[in-house]
Parts: C-alpha cells; structure tokens; sequence
C-alpha cells in the first residue's frame, strides 16, 4: 500500500475502545451488533479499492433508525470518527475505515419497505441492493433505471451516497436525477428526510446535496427511488470500427444527429478480445474498437432510429454491424460488456479501474494520450466507456505484489484524470473521489471553491467527525482549521499544488 | 474591522451612493458582494424582475441587477451543453437551441401573464433559482436535473464554481442543486452551464373529453405507467375550455390531454397504444396535431390560465394518488385551479387566503406528503403569511447552510424564510 496521509489518529479514544465498545453495546442493545475483535473486524478493512487497507476501532451494526441516531449522537459528543459503510463495493475508498473510527454498516437494513405502483416508487432501506429493487418490481413491468456494473452486489444507500450511474444513465440519467426521497441521520443524532413521494421538495434541495456527498454529510437511512415501466422494444447494436478515432466520431455525430440512445459503449481491442474469450458474446475480435448501442421505445422508433445510427457508422468505416434479434442476443451483447473488469483478471494479477469524465469529441484524442502514457509507464492498459456520456473507464492493469507497479499504476492514473480535467471533463464521472482521488481535488477546483465545501460540511457536523479524510485533501482541513503544518512524510501525488 | 474585511472592501468603485448596481462583469458582481459584506449591506438580488414578487417582502439597502449581465457563453450543440451568464434572457437561449433543433427539455415557465397580463420567460438565473419546470417533468426532471455546473458569488463575495460541462461528474458537492431553487439566497449566480437536448422532431396530444377529475386521474395514471413514453399530461376541469382556441379542441367539457413525443414513425403508434390501454372510444378523443399540440402545452407551461388573476396562486405538488383527495377536501377554498405533471402537480387558485384558511390547507397537504409553494400573494397578506412552509429541524439545518454560504445575512435575507 502507498502512502496516504489519514486524519491524525486519536490515541486517547483508542484508549478508551472497552468502555466504547460496552456503551455502544447499551445502544445496540444486541451484543453481537457491535464487533471489536480483530477476527470480527477483518472483514471491514477495506471495500473496492482493495489496495488500501484498514482495521478499524469498533464496527457496529445498527438495525434502527434511532439506533443510527443514538450512536451518531454519542459519538459526536464523544468526538469519536464514524465511517459509514453500505455494501462495500465502492471503487474509490470512501468506506475505507480509520484506525481510530466507529465503522457503521448498515448491513441489517436490506428491506425494501414499500412498493407503491400508483404513485411508481419503491422505498426501501439503504442497504438493498440495486438489483432488488428492479427484482421487487418486474413482475409488473416496472424498473429502476440506473444500473452500475455491480448492480448485484452494491446498495441503493451507497448509490445515493456516491450519486452512482451506469450504462443507461446517458438517457435516464444517474442516481441523483431517479430518487424522490431520502431519510438521513446527521452527526448530532438528528433525523430529516428530505422529499417523499412528491417530485421537488420545497425549499432548499438538501437530497441533491447529500446525493454523491459520500458520506461526508450524512448518514442515508432510507431511500425512495422513482421506478419506470420497462419500454416495449429494445434493441442493441455490436459496431466494429477499424480504428478508435471513427468509433469516437460516430459518438459525436449520433448524439449531435438528435438520436439519444439507451445506452452507447465502446470497448478497445484489448477488451473486446479479452472479454470475448471470458463469456463468448460473439464480439468483433479482429475490430480496433466495439461499440455498444442501445435504443428502447416503440418498434417502429427504435428501428428509426438502429438505421440512423447504421448510416452514420457506415459513413465512419465501421467493419461490421450487427443488431440483436432476439432478448438472449441483446443480453449477450451486454454480458461481455459487464463482465468486462473481471475479464481483465486473465490479463493480469490486478487492475486498477480509473473513472474520468470528458466532453463526447475528446474521445480519441484522450485515449492517444492514454496509449501514449501505456508505453511511457510501460502498464498495459484496457478501455471500457460510457462513450455515450463521456464517462471513461481505463483500466490499468498491474501486480500489486510488486510496490513499485502499485506506485506507478496510481501515478498512471492521475496523469490520466489530469488529462480529462485539461480537456474540460471531471475526475470522477461515477465512482466518486473517495481517499483514490483526493489529492487531485485541487487540479479540479481552486481554494476558495474548496473553502465553500468544508464550510458546508462544518455546517452539518461541525467538529469533521463524519468519514473524515475523504473527499478533500487533509492539508487543506487543517488550514481551515487553524493548525496548519508542514507534513514531511509521502503523500500520494507529490508533485501537485498544495494549499 | 479585520485586516481580511479591509482587504475585501478595496474595491475600484465606490459603491457607496449606488442603490441599485448593473454589473458587467463577474468581478464587478465579486466586488459588489464584498463591499456589501464589508458594511453589512443587505441585498436584493434580480434579474428582469419576471418573478421577483415570489416569496416573501424583505427590508433590502441595495438592488444588484443581473439583466446586464447577459450572454451565451459557450454553446455546443454536439456536446449537448450550453454556457450562460445568468442574466441572459431565456428567450435568446431559445433562439440560439432553435437553431440547432434543441431546446431546454424542462420547460422553464412564465409568470408574466400571472403578474403583468404579458409573456415574460425571465432570464436563466431567475429560472434556476426558482426551479419551476413545464409538464415534462414527471420524463426529463426539473431545471435542477438540467444544470450541469455553476459559478456563484457567495456572501463573502467569493467566486465559487462547482460541475463543468459533462453530463457526468460526481467530484465533490453537487453545489448546483442545492443553489437551483434557493431564490437567491444562497449565493448569486454568475454563471450556469445547461444540459440542452435535441426537440423531438413531431409531438401529438391525444385529447379526452368529458372525464371529470376522478376519471382523468385515473387515466393519467395509467399513461404515465405505460410503455407509451408520454411527456405531458394535464387536466383542465371545464371552466377553461373556452380559454383554448383551437380548431380541433372545441368541447366544451373537462379537457384530459396527454402529450406524446418522439420519432415520427412512432407516434401513432403510441397513440393507439394508449388509446386502447385507456380503453378509449373514438367518439370521446381527439388529436391535437404538431402545430396546435404546440400552442396547447405553451399555454400550459406559460400559466396562461391564470392571465392576469387578482387572486392568489398557491403550487401544490403531492404524490399522484393523492391528488382527488386532496382537491376534494380543499374544494371550498378553490376559486379555480388546474392539474400538471401528470397528477402530481395542482396550481390552485384561491380567493380568499388568510392564516386560518392556510393552515387547514396546510395540514390538508401534510397529511398525503405533499407540499405548496405560494406563487401569489396579495400584498396585503404578506406579513403574516409564510410563503414556503418548513419544519423545525429543517429550518436549523438551512439556517446552518445559509450561514456556510452568507455568514453576514446579506443576499435576499428573509425571502424564503425569516430569519434565513
């Protein structure tokens, strides 16, 4: 693990772990929901990024609302950390846990609490799944629309928390545009909710705030998520294109043409080729790049608009086109693309999943640049996008054993996200910045725009006790709280501007 | 006074004698804010004005007005965004969409024949700080769905910005939501970078006559379930039939109109889709073609059903299920009033309004979950009527954001809520 520069460990509530632990105890009420042995703990010490690692002080397991409350409540008087965690699956660190922290999973609530047609909501815990939502409802034709590659696996808590999106969101939209209601603890032990059933809320739209605010701001308790009657056709195209640049100029000019499909994804070579072998899709192997069309809608519009996006794609050189003419053909088109990270396990011991965020006509030009730093890194690197909204996925693929590869893997990456900042695009498109891309917050924002941020978040837990050390570079905390130092050790990225 | 107040107010105009400023630049509104900061000068903040008689009265020193502040910034129709200065009016942003056969998908509506009796869209910063969005918001979200990225001055006169262009973007707070809808009370707006859509290329409105509220619902429910991918649906009880003049719209009944966009090989088929899933017959439908359809929903989305009312406007937003209810049980204070949104959105008219009668309106909402903006309100009632309603641990926490972005009070202070 490289270095990463955590909030300042507090030695005294280390110190006092046995008398937390009982007191945590009396709130649970349950003995087994509060864990402190490491045999027990050793399951939390890291979610998705799996390259950094922790144990934390106390792990609890709330099963109540009021019990979220009670804990959150006694740690924010005892100004204990508290890392909340849904299920885990979070690409960017964001649940990783402090030594000194509560860690709170919200494991226990997996319960979707209500199914409502006529006003088309679902709402349920936070730690439903977000396939279980769509599971919960397709019975009757309905669906909920975002859906993140570890839609299996992940919660609809952490969704909200990272503001998740996924394939489908360039039409639907990401979780933040698909929710109607959230209820959440703040740090103090107190319990909002924020919207309901109804579209809008009156006065200021503290969902959209906490929605991707990473568990800085609160803790999500319950969310209620808009649900959409699945279309009557869809259809998805597989394009082969000779060459990356034609792939990305058919992007630009399909979405400029006035067509917004479901979902539009390009794959490079290396893991059209790769995946191809893992789950058999029937992709265009010998083709530099792939993409993925979706339309949905009626028959007859769809079809309008699969001859569009042909005639464009035949006008960029595209190698081959194929439509899906079956349900089991459009879901094998799709498997490859889903099991494209795990497919890059064949191609090395590890990878590291990158999340930039570009305008749709930097396409090519970005992944030159990322070809470009493959050779000077000497890394192999695969490409999946979201190529329809700009949202890249390079995955770089490393040996974690081996520190000098991590290192050099992690400073790969940055050099990318830098790169998508420079051509007008985000560091993070979905994934979040978690402890992964902290310290390349200032190359997005200055410090003035950084400065607002904490304020917002002192406003909601005054004393940072909240997932501290996410987010926001730790320099930067400490001047806004009057203790600035220099720090002498490793940090991440030691080359960018500091504060 | 700090030596970081004194830094803030040398600015390079005196603003001292200035009551209402016209800024031209963002450094200029930077400047304004900072020396209003430095003095604890409270601020109005406005652009054309379309919609400055929403929200409560408030005691305000100086005026700052955005309309000159105005302009399309960047615009690229094949990166679907546009970049504004706030005060640019929505009209030159339509025309420069239109161009590129675009639009705003979330229909930003106007109050101009509510107030003033005239079409008035505003600019884009009174849009988004209002976040009122057309019948298509059930489909495509509200005008905080629609903002990608923002520049704001906050109270301190800081420059602060927050998202970008691209459609994704999930690095730090989304500060755009929580500015969109905060009347001004938050920051000002410098700058907004919008998501723009292509229009779709034919529109068609299938018309039922006759339905009375019930019924309407009911069969607005069902489109907005089905696979048939409406973007409009309204109820229209007879009262203002005769307001629309059209030549395939002359019953004189309850008017149910649902809107059906898209590619236009498809729509008919949609049509006759929800035809049969509503269990229609010929004889109580009509279509509204792209033209008429049009004007239709532009009188929708412009309010123009309440031109130039003397009473008082309240939006009530509630969950779908709830909306007969709760027209039923407010039906003795309605002068009129009109359902959007597919069900879930009613624009009440009522004539009488005092603190009684809003009270029993309010617990009336609070019971289904929903809950009411008051849009007008005669003068004469605004001292003791609150305009937006809210609880006590929300107006803590807002009390606490309003203080993380203007400390001193001095940007709208009291519009939304006294003493935020």
């Amino acid at each position: 693990m490289t270095q990463l520069q955590m909030p300042k460990v507090d030695n005294q509530a280390l110190e006092k772990r046995e008398l937390y632990v009982s007191e945590l105890q009396k709130i649970l009420i349950k003995k087994e929901n509060v864990l402190s042995h490491s045999d027990e703990i050793k399951p939390y010490e890291t979610d998705a990024l799996t390259a950094y690692r922790q144990m934390p002080m106390i792990v609890v397991l709330p099963e109540t609302v009021e019990q979220v409350s009670s804990i959150l409540k006694f740690c924010n008087q005892n100004k204990i950390k508290v890392v909340p965690r849904g299920a885990g699956t979070g690409l960017s660190g964001g649940s990783l846990p402090l030594k000194d922290c509560v860690l709170m999973s919200m494991s226990k609530f997996n319960k979707i609490i209500e199914v409502d047609y006529e006003n088309r909501c679902v709402k349920a815990q936070p730690c439903v799944t977000n396939l279980s939502i769509t599971h919960a409802v397709q019975d009757k034709g309905f669906y909920y629309a975002p859906d993140p590659s570890s839609q299996m696996a992940c919660s609809i808590g952490g969704n909200v928390a990272e503001n998740s999106g996924g394939v489908h969101s360039l039409k639907y939209g990401a979780t933040t545009n698909n929710i109607l209601g959230i209820e959440v603890v703040l740090m103090d032990g107190t319990i909002v909710s924020f919207g309901g059933k109804t579209m809008d809320s009156e006065g200021y739209d503290f969902m959209g705030l906490m929605t991707g605010s990473e568990g800085l701001l609160g803790v999500i308790t319950q969310v209620t998520v808009k649900i959409l009657k699945k279309p009557e056709t869809v259809k998805t195209a597989l394009i082969g294109f000779s060459s990356i640049d034609d792939a990305g100029n058919s992007v630009s000019q399909i979405i400029s043409g006035g067509c917004i499909p479901a979902g539009m994804e390009i794959m490079d070579k290396a893991l059209t080729k790769a995946t191809d072998d893992h789950v058999k899709a029937g992709y265009p192997t010998d083709a530099e790049a792939m993409m993925i069309v979706e339309f949905d809608g009626t028959e007859s519009e769809v079809n309008e608009y699969m001859e569009i996006v042909k005639s464009i794609c035949q006008k960029n050189n595209s190698s081959s086109f194929k439509i899906s003419e079956s349900e089991e053909d459009r879901k094998r088109f799709w498997a490859g693309r889903k099991a494209a990270f795990p497919a890059c396990g064949v191609l090395a011991p590890d990878y590291l999943c990158m999340d930039g965020s570009i305008p749709r006509s930097k396409l090519s030009e970005v992944l030159k640049e990322i070809n470009r730093l493959s050779k000077k890194y000497d890394l192999p690197v695969a490409n999946a996008f979201h190529a329809g909204d700009g949202n890249l996925h390079p995955l770089i693929m490393f040996d974690a054993n081996d520190e000098e590869s991590l290192r050099k893997t992690e400073e790969f990456g940055a050099e990318i996200l830098k790169y998508c900042v420079k051509v007008g695009g985000a560091l993070t498109g979905e994934h979040g910045v978690g402890i992964e891309k902290r310290e390349l917050m200032c190359e997005a924002f200055n410090d003035v725009d950084i400065q607002q941020q904490l304020k917002i978040k002192l406003s909601l837990d005054p004393y940072s006790l909240l997932n501290p050390g996410k987010v926001y570079p730790i320099l930067r905390k400490c001047a806004e709280e009057g203790r600035v130092h220099v720090h002498k050790g490793k940090t991440k990225f030691p080359d960018i501007p500091r504060f | 006074m700090s030596i970081k107040e004194k830094q803030n107010s040398q600015t390079s105009q005196d603003f001292s004698k200035i009551s209402e400023f016209k800024p031209k630049s963002e450094k200029e509104i930077s400047e304004f804010v900072k020396f209003c900061y430095s003095k604890n000068i409270p601020i109005e903040v406005e652009g054309s004005g379309s919609k400055l008689k929403i929200g409560r009265n408030f005691q305000s020193e100086k005026k700052l007005n955005l309309s000159n502040y105005a302009g399309i910034i960047k615009y690229e129709p094949e990166e679907l965004y546009i970049k504004v200065k706030s005060g640019t009016t929505i009209n030159e942003i339509n025309q420069a969409l239109d161009k590129n056969g675009q639009h705003l998908a979330f229909e930003p509506q106007s109050f101009g024949y509510l107030f003033t009796g005239v079409k008035n869209l505003g600019t884009i910063g009174g849009a988004i700080s209002t976040n009122f969005s057309g019948s298509r918001r059930f489909k495509v979200g509200s005008a905080r769905d629609h903002v990608l990225g923002i520049k704001v001055v906050n109270g301190r006169g800081e420059i602060v910005k927050s998202g970008g262009t691209v459609v994704k973007n999930v690095t730090g707070y989304d500060l755009s939501k929580i500015i969109t809808g905060s009347y001004g009370t938050l920051a000002v707006i410098s700058e907004i970078s919008l998501k723009v859509l292509p229009k779709p290329p034919s529109i068609k409105t299938l018309v039922i006559h006759n339905a009375q509220l019930k019924k309407s619902l009911e069969y607005l429910g069902i489109s907005l379930s089905s696979s048939s991918d409406v973007s409009g649906g309204v109820f229209y009880p007879e009262y203002f039939s005769n307001q629309f003049f059209l030549n395939d719209l002359t019953n004189k009944g309850p008017i149910t109109a649902i809107r059906i966009e898209g590619a236009t090989s498809s729509i008919e088929k949609r049509l006759e889709n929800l035809k049969k899933e509503l269990g229609l017959l010929d004889d109580e439908i009509n279509y509204l073609d792209d033209e008429q359809s049009k004007i239709f929903w532009k009188f929708t989305q412009n309010l123009k059903a309440f031109e130039k009312s003397e009473k008082n406007l309240i939006k009530v937003v509630i969950p779908p299920s709830k909306a007969v209810k709760t027209i039923n049980n407010l039906k003795k204070h309605l002068t009129r009033y009109f359902i959007d949104w597919g069900g879930n959105l009613i624009w009440m008219e009522i004539d009488k309004l005092n603190s009684e009668i809003l009270r029993e309106i309010e617990e009336v909402i609070d019971n289904v979950g929903g809950y009411y903006i008051i849009v007008k309100l005669d003068d004469g009632l605004k001292a003791g009527i609150d305009v937006f309603k809210i609880n006590s641990i929300k107006y803590k926490i807002s009390q606490n954001l309003k203080n993380s972005f203007d400390p001193k009070r001095i940007l709208n202070p009291g519009k939304m809520y006294s003493g935020i």
